[in-house]
């Protein structure tokens, strides 16, 4: 069954607040192998310019997609998770998420469209603190393979 | 890790030299670990078969963390990722082997924009499989 198109222009509320921790973004700096001392070191993020340890470019999708499974689980939105593979993913920075931020994420369905056999659902998060400073804006098209046969 | 890029030095049409990144399925169960995402096509073979792929494959975001770690190590650390998008066109296939798969990360720069800000153009393969299409970083340097 292909991706109910009923639920594009769906905005899910905010998110819980989400801390982002100096162990935590050590802790996916080593997972996906980079070394970099501005992930992990605060003098050397000091250095580069920022007040504490930053945050890998991808690493947003941690916040990002815990929002998108809330609205991948969404009643009546048809998708079967086990099929589901990544089809494209999108990232615009106003800064790096840092040790310290406190943020929220507003996940909106922008997009479900069937490509052949295939159904592709993308979704817009935006994370911004809970001061109200946008930080990134996530935009992920996840695909159900077959979803549409 | 290279040293600071700077803007005036960056010419468009230039080169990254390529880079290879090694994965394994101790990997993909940290990269399940930290990320939270246990897909369990990610780390079940039998599972991974079952539902039609050849074999377990990489989160299309670890392959994603390795470019993005192609394009920071190449920027250096005064430089800021502005934009980053990729279209994952191939699964990263990880065999139950030592050496498991690689990931082979190569760019050019595809213009120099305003703001002190570069485009890239990356390519990403994993054998002979061109596993990222329309990857693109957009770095602001110093």
């Amino acid at each position: 069954m292909a991706i109910n198109p009923d639920f594009v222009g769906k905005a899910f509320p905010p998110s819980d607040p989400y801390e982002v921790s100096r162990v935590k973004l050590a802790e996916f700096a080593d997972a996906i192998g980079d070394h970099n001392p501005v992930y992990r070191d605060r003098s050397a993020a000091q250095e580069a310019g920022f007040p504490d340890v930053i945050a890998p470019p991808t690493f947003p999708i941690v916040i990002s997609m815990a929002s998108s499974a809330r609205a991948l689980a969404e009643p009546g939105l048809n998708v079967n998770y086990a099929m589901v593979v990544h089809g494209e993913q999108r990232f615009e920075y106003a800064r790096p998420l840092r040790a310290g931020d406190v943020v929220t994420a507003q996940v909106t369905i922008s997009d479900i469209r069937d490509v052949g056999r295939n159904s592709l659902m993308t979704t817009t998060t935006q994370i911004s603190t809970v001061d109200g400073e946008h930080v990134c804006t996530a935009y992920s098209t996840l695909v159900e393979r077959g979803g549409a046969a | 890790m290279s040293g600071q890029v700077s803007y005036d030095d960056v010419e468009s049409g230039a080169q990254l030299a390529a880079v290879n990144y090694p994965i394994t399925r101790l990997s993909l169960v940290k990269y399940c670990g930290a990320s939270g995402d246990f897909n369990v096509i990610h780390w079940n073979e039998r599972i991974a078969k079952s539902v039609g792929l050849p074999d377990v494959i990489a989160h299309g975001m670890f392959t994603m963390a390795q470019a993005g770690r192609f394009v920071t190590d190449w920027a250096g650390p005064m430089a800021m990722v502005v934009e980053f998008g990729v279209r994952f066109s191939s699964p990263v296939v990880v065999p139950d082997t030592d050496e498991g798969a690689t990931i082979t990360l190569s760019g050019t720069v595809e213009e120099k924009l305003e703001d002190n800000e570069v485009a890239l153009e990356l390519t990403a393969k994993s054998g002979d499989a061109k596993v990222l299409t329309r990857a693109r970083a957009v770095v602001r340097l110093p």
